[in-house]
């Protein structure tokens, strides 16, 4: 029989507690972990009040040269849980344990910063890190700064990921959907606008879908791979720089909706675009990297100048003395505030695929859908794949999330074997929902909640609620066209809505 | 290539060409038999080789051949020359001595009696059966080690060599061999001591397309050389047991993880592999049998836990070496998750013996539990510094003053380690201990894979448990908390300690630490590294207190804590303690008793050490 | 991938040769690079870290667990001081102060003009004739 619970194991896993905590950054006061760290709980279980095993503490300085992630190895564990995701899960290996003995330490090749080496910012580590270790660059001081400045129009935009896991932070179950009290929280904080990134998303469809079209009638290179995951992308430049043509040329859609902030929403509305400040809520901390890229700007304005997660959203809010779960609902700010069901699945795997398909299979049949789900794309499954028939022509689509499938489908592309028209790339398994920016959720939570599948739902439920479901019937969307865009693909979206890219090297050392 | 035939003519050749290193037969060859372990090697006995080559070459002598063994032993007094069929031990002879050696023995037929060993009674001793240091020995695992050139295949075969392999391709199916072993009572001598049949059985019963035989040469215990000297001595007997392990439980290939630190064991071995594939000993069909089996030397990289043997296949599967939990054990889930067995060179080493003599004979050596003999390393603070085996029930009194000639400079025996840094010391009141697995862990200590380090009273046990606690720190792999950060914090305290910083409560801190580490570490070195912190504070108790409460160290080790005096009554006015003061601290006249001058005292104990009359303490 | 100062190195790619291309079979790699160079060079973990198809960082790892493999190169004379049991007890971390004094350098330095460096070394296993230090791992009293 096996006992787990005698004095002797209590005795043991006490002291080994004690050894970890005398070899810990014990500031929990100001830890962004506090209140939600495993070593904490596991403190407070057994009633640690004194450590009694103190001694030398194995002390590194702070990584926190990227613009997204900061590494600090004073509050490491050694659990090994961020390299198992760094280099099983994602198949990145950025990390691995160095030394031995007690200077054992997780670190980068040579110890360079994470800016420097092969990680690609999908901070899959920091969700699964079980304290303090790893965290988000947090850029809530510049947003706060900028919410005070009268002479700043402050715009937010948020992301669908960001609505069915915000409320977690504040005790809602998994996968609650809080759009409209998220709203009157942004409100409250003093943005001059707020606005759903679904809008974004809406646009890069019409410019993903004629994209598509075009390639599919020879102008361009097959298969294409969607482009809005910006630490897919980054992925890409750094390993597969020979095969950027197959990536789509769009932004993704918080940069496009950015840069037209900037600049149609400007001018139509008399306000001087030097004097917008546009704030992303992301689930996603490579969306920090993104938005620092040169091409993400337009005439010198950088489309969005500051993005937060869905955590940092979080702590604004609490900081603010805001009741949060006893918030009013809210709608988004007009005009820009309604988007279509298509836009809000962008943030589960498949979503992106799917959203695109309901655009380019209605203009290329020239008729109305009749079932607008592609539940082929929909699911957990590394890689799903199917054979669609769009006008009489049998399109083959794949759509992967975890960087490890993505590596399988692009060597099929480098060994010349892909037989794929339309890949979708998430670098997140399981897409947005669980980016690196949301909610952490504790290993015992997760082994008891399917936290996909429950903020999943959420998405499908808000697409399938919606009123417009086809990122092409916006009508706010059909106005920007008509009236300024023009045509889609053309030569002011090219200059706004689109981007380019550049081998990167995996060791800038 | 050479058929069985063909090896078995040889070997009844070559026995009679070399039966003048067994038997005192006249009339014939002299060998002149250099030793070439490691201690030797580094005292120039590679010059003495070549010296009197030249000098039988230059004087066109005939009949006379030097011949390269493996280690004899007895180290303290190398480099060791042995000439044969008289039995002539020569002892400390230097690279000029190759001369009166051709001259006055060779051609003069006389004993050059200066070269001759002084006995530990201080009488002369011609040859080496009557030196005291051989006579309670029994040599098995290092039977062929200093009989033998161990870069010459064919000397192997003269004495028995592959004869046991034959024996167990063609007269024993492979129940039959381990039974044999199980019934010979073999334990791993690697130092766990579990039953070696039991291990084979295992690791036979798992069912597999792949299986695995590894050799464990990361001899890692600071003080242990044995396996090196017996790579360095007789790597056949080696290749042969793993080929008898293979057959037995059904592997086909063999790996032997050797530690970077030993260069000439690992080119003696890849030579004596490369031989035994040129003889078709290693290879497929092995003697038209459908018995395949080949070795591979893998290197280590200079991690001591690289001996634990999960830790072991980590490092030969390229990786760090972090050890794996077990169960499951190596036997079913081992080198990429195949069942292998892995054994230690010792262990190894005695498989052919038990194999041609029978495990009745082998089991009648030893005692109950225990059978067989036991290599140990012996070093330290005893005269006779070296390698001896010795039947398992031998006492630690027989070996430290019998074999191993005392304690020198008129020291008193204070304890010995045994297990190195995984072990525990054994203190006087158990000088009469009989060694074997048990008894030395009903003691708080352990077998071990065979150092066994002596000290004497100038040694302090605190300190000498912080110096293993330094190693095993360095040495620990990291992957799991209790010795990871355990150990540290271990030292840390002993630390302390030896400052003149440490507390009762800091003796209460050790041992409860203790108990948690070895109960929750991953592997072997964790739930080992605090026995010599247990086993010192158990006997030497007094000594500690004295630290934490006096904040004295009697020995002078731990400088900050020392206050060395000259006994006024002991002291005889010679002066040499003050002649070797290193900052002239010392003040006395010529017969007179001395005096140290405490604000210069450096606490370096030099004075300690040189003192004639043990009057310094 | 690129590194900075990074040449085929035709020296490296004839020890790689030697081996296939096999995670298996890194240790021998790094053991055979350490013996040729004197230390395991960034370009050559890079190169390595391509052959095998290994991420650099579990490379750098495996480098920096094993004692065997250095980073820096060392002394003309690399004198390692044995501080296994036998040879501790007979002094031998005296001898290795006496060094430190001499050479002004610590153990895992080297000194300036390059000639010597030292260390600390594990047990080599000529205990017999504690204390014991090798130059350049050939043995002496």
């Amino acid at each position: 029989m096996v006992h787990t619970d005698t004095e002797k194991v209590v005795e043991a896993r006490k002291t080994v507690l004690d050894l970890i905590l005398s070899n810990h950054d014990r500031e929990c006061l100001t830890c962004v972990r506090n209140g939600n760290c495993e070593l904490q709980r596991l403190a407070q279980e057994f009633g640690v009040t004194d450590i009694r095993y103190r001694g030398e503490r194995n002390r590194h300085e702070i990584d926190d040269k990227s613009p997204s992630i900061v590494r600090d190895f004073n509050k490491c564990v050694l659990c090994r849980r961020c390299i198992s995701t760094c280099k099983n899960v994602q198949g990145i290996g950025a990390i691995d344990c160095t030394e031995r003995g007690f200077s054992s330490c997780i670190s980068t090749a040579e110890n360079h910063s994470l800016n420097d080496v092969n990680c690609t910012f999908c901070g899959q580590c920091i969700e699964n890190c079980p304290v303090g270790a790893l965290k988000e660059k947090d850029s809530t001081e510049d947003v706060r700064a900028k919410l005070k400045d009268k002479n700043t129009y402050v715009i937010v935009q948020t992301a669908p990921a960001v609505r069915v896991a915000l409320g977690e932070e504040f005790g809602l179950s998994v996968g609650t959907n809080v759009q409209g009290k998220m709203v009157t929280a942004l409100k409250k904080l003093g943005f001059d606008k707020v606005f759903d990134t679904n809008t974004g998303a809406d646009f890069t469809i019409m410019e993903e879908g004629t994209e598509l079209i075009h390639r599919l009638q020879g102008e361009g290179t097959l298969p294409m791979i969607t482009s809005c995951c910006p630490a897919w992308v980054r992925y890409a430049e750094m390993n597969y720089p020979e095969s950027l043509s197959h990536l789509s040329s769009c932004k993704s859609p918080h940069q496009m909706f950015g840069a037209i902030l900037k600049t149609y929403y400007a001018e139509k509305n008399n306000i001087d675009p030097k004097s917008i400040y546009t704030v992303s809520v992301m689930p996603c901390i490579a969306k920090k990297f993104e938005r620092t890229r040169e091409e993400m700007q337009v005439d010198g304005l950088e489309d969005v100048d500051a993005v937060i997660t869905t955590r940092e959203l979080a702590r604004m809010i609490k900081a603010s003395h805001i009741e949060f779960v006893e918030l009013e609902d809210s709608e988004f700010d007009n005009p820009m505030g309604e988007a279509t069901g298509a836009a809000a699945i962008f943030g589960v795997t498949g979503g992106v695929m799917e959203a695109a398909l309901r655009t380019v299979k209605e203009i290329l049949e020239g008729e109305p859908l009749e079932k607008l789900e592609f539940t082929e794309v929909r699911g957990k499954k590394g890689i799903k794949t199917a054979v669609l028939n769009i006008a009489d022509r049998d399109i083959k689509i794949a759509a992967a999330s975890g960087l490890e499938n993505a590596r399988v489908l692009m060597e099929e592309i480098k060994n010349g074997t892909s037989k794929y028209d339309f890949i979708e790339i998430m670098a997140c398994p399981g897409g947005c929902i669980l980016g690196g920016g949301q909610p952490i959720k504790s290993s015992k939570t997760r082994n008891e909640i399917d936290i996909y599948k429950k903020r999943a739902e959420a998405l499908y439920t808000i697409d399938e609620k919606s009123k417009i479901r086809k990122s092409h019937e916006n009508p706010y969307l059909k106005e920007v066209y008509r009236n300024y865009l023009k045509k889609a693909g053309g030569e002011l979206p090219h200059k706004l809505l689109h981007t380019t890219y550049q081998p990167r090297k995996k060791y800038d050392i | 290539m050479k058929t069985l035939e063909q090896i078995n003519e040889l070997r009844i050749k070559k026995r009679i060409e070399l039966d003048l290193r067994v038997n005192q037969v006249t009339g014939g060859e002299i060998h002149i038999l250099v030793c070439h372990g490691t201690g030797c090697t580094s005292s120039k006995s590679p010059q003495i080789i070549e010296n009197l080559r030249s000098l039988i070459k230059e004087q066109n002598i005939q009949n006379v051949r030097v011949i390269q063994t493996g280690c004899f032993g007895l180290c303290a007094k190398g480099p060791i020359v042995v000439i044969r069929p008289q039995d002539i031990f020569y002892s400390n002879v230097t690279p000029d001595d190759c001369k009166e050696i051709i001259e006055t023995h060779i051609k003069g037929g006389k004993i050059v009696e200066r070269l001759l060993c002084k006995d530990t009674d201080g009488t002369l001793v011609k040859r080496l059966d009557d030196l005291s240091f051989y006579k309670k020995q029994k040599r098995i695992a290092l039977q062929n080690c200093g009989k033998i050139d161990p870069e010459n295949i064919d000397e192997y075969i003269a004495f028995d060599g592959y004869k046991a392999l034959e024996k167990v391709l063609f007269q024993m199916k492979e129940e039959e061999v381990i039974q044999e072993i199980t019934d010979s009572g073999l334990r791993g001598r690697g130092g766990a001591g579990f039953p070696t049949g039991k291990k084979w059985e295992f690791t036979r019963q798992a069912k597999s397309d792949q299986k695995y035989v590894v050799c464990n040469a990361d001899e890692g215990d600071p003080g242990a050389f044995m396996d090196r000297s017996i790579l360095e001595g007789d790597p056949h007997s080696v290749i042969e047991a793993m080929e008898i392990a293979g057959y037995a439980i059904g592997a086909n290939k063999g790996y032997i993880y050797v530690r970077a630190e030993y260069p000439i064991a690992v080119e003696r071995f890849q030579k004596a592999i490369d031989q035994a594939r040129e003889y078709g000993i290693l290879g497929k069909k092995i003697w038209g049998t459908r018995f395949n089996f080949d070795i591979e030397i893998r290197l280590g990289a200079g991690a001591f836990v690289c001996g634990e043997e999960t830790a072991l296949l980590e490092s030969i599967e390229g990786r760090s070496g972090r050890p794996r939990l077990k169960p499951p054990f190596p036997a079913n889930v081992g080198l990429w998750q195949k069942p292998t067995l892995i054994n230690n060179v010792e262990t190894y080493a005695n498989i052919t013996k038990i194999i041609l003599n029978g495990a009745k004979w082998y089991s009648e050596i030893g005692t109950e539990t225990s059978k067989g003999t036991k290599v140990f390393a012996l070093g330290g603070n005893v005269v006779n510094t070296g390698l001896v085996e010795v039947p398992m029930g031998t006492t630690l009194r027989e070996i430290i003053y019998d074999i191993g000639g005392g304690i020198p400079n008129g020291r008193e025996f204070k304890a010995a380690q045994t297990g190195g840094p995984s072990g525990g010391c054994i203190p006087k009141e158990h000088l009469d201990i009989k060694i074997d697995y048990e008894s030395l862990s009903s003691i708080g200590s352990m077998m071990g894979s065979g150092g066994l380090i002596v000290m004497d009273d100038t040694k302090c046990m605190v300190n000498l448990a912080k110096f293993y606690l330094g190693f095993t720190v360095d040495e620990s792999c990291g992957k799991c908390t209790p010795c990871r950060i355990g150990t540290k914090r271990l030292y840390e305290i002993l630390d302390r300690i030896t400052q003149g910083e440490g507390s009762e409560d800091d003796l209460k801190k050790l041992e409860d630490l203790s108990q948690n580490i070895k109960s929750s570490s991953v592997c072997g070195l964790g739930q080992s590294a605090p026995n010599p912190v247990i086993s010192t504070i158990k006997y030497f108790k007094e000594e500690y207190i004295e630290h934490v409460k006096d904040k004295k160290c009697k020995t002078g080790e731990c400088k900050a804590l020392a206050d060395i005096q000259i006994d006024p009554e002991k002291c005889k006015g010679c002066g040499l303690c003050k002649r070797n003061c290193p900052v002239e601290a010392i003040e006395g006249e010529v017969k007179q008793p001395h005096e140290i001058d405490k604000s210069k005292c450096i606490k370096c104990g030099t004075c300690i050490a040189k003192c004639p009359f043990h009057a310094i303490g | 991938m690129e590194c900075k100062n990074c040449q085929k190195d035709q020296e490296l790619e004839e020890i790689l040769q030697i081996y296939k291309q096999d995670k298996d079979n890194l240790i021998q790699i790094l053991n055979d690079v350490q013996e040729h160079y004197g230390y395991i060079p960034t370009s050559a973990q890079m190169r390595i870290s391509e052959y095998l198809s290994i991420p650099f960082a579990e490379v750098y790892g495996v480098v920096t667990f094993y004692s065997r493999f250095t980073l820096k190169p060392k002394g003309k004379y690399n004198i390692a001081v044995c501080l296994g049991t036998a040879c501790y007890v007979k002094g031998s971390e005296k001898i290795l102060d006496r060094l430190k004094e001499r050479l002004k350098i610590s153990p895992g330095e080297t000194t300036e003009d390059g000639k010597f460096s030292i260390e600390e070394t594990r047990c080599i296993g000529a205990c017999g004739l504690a204390p014991v230090f090798t130059i350049n791992r050939r043995s002496l009293w």
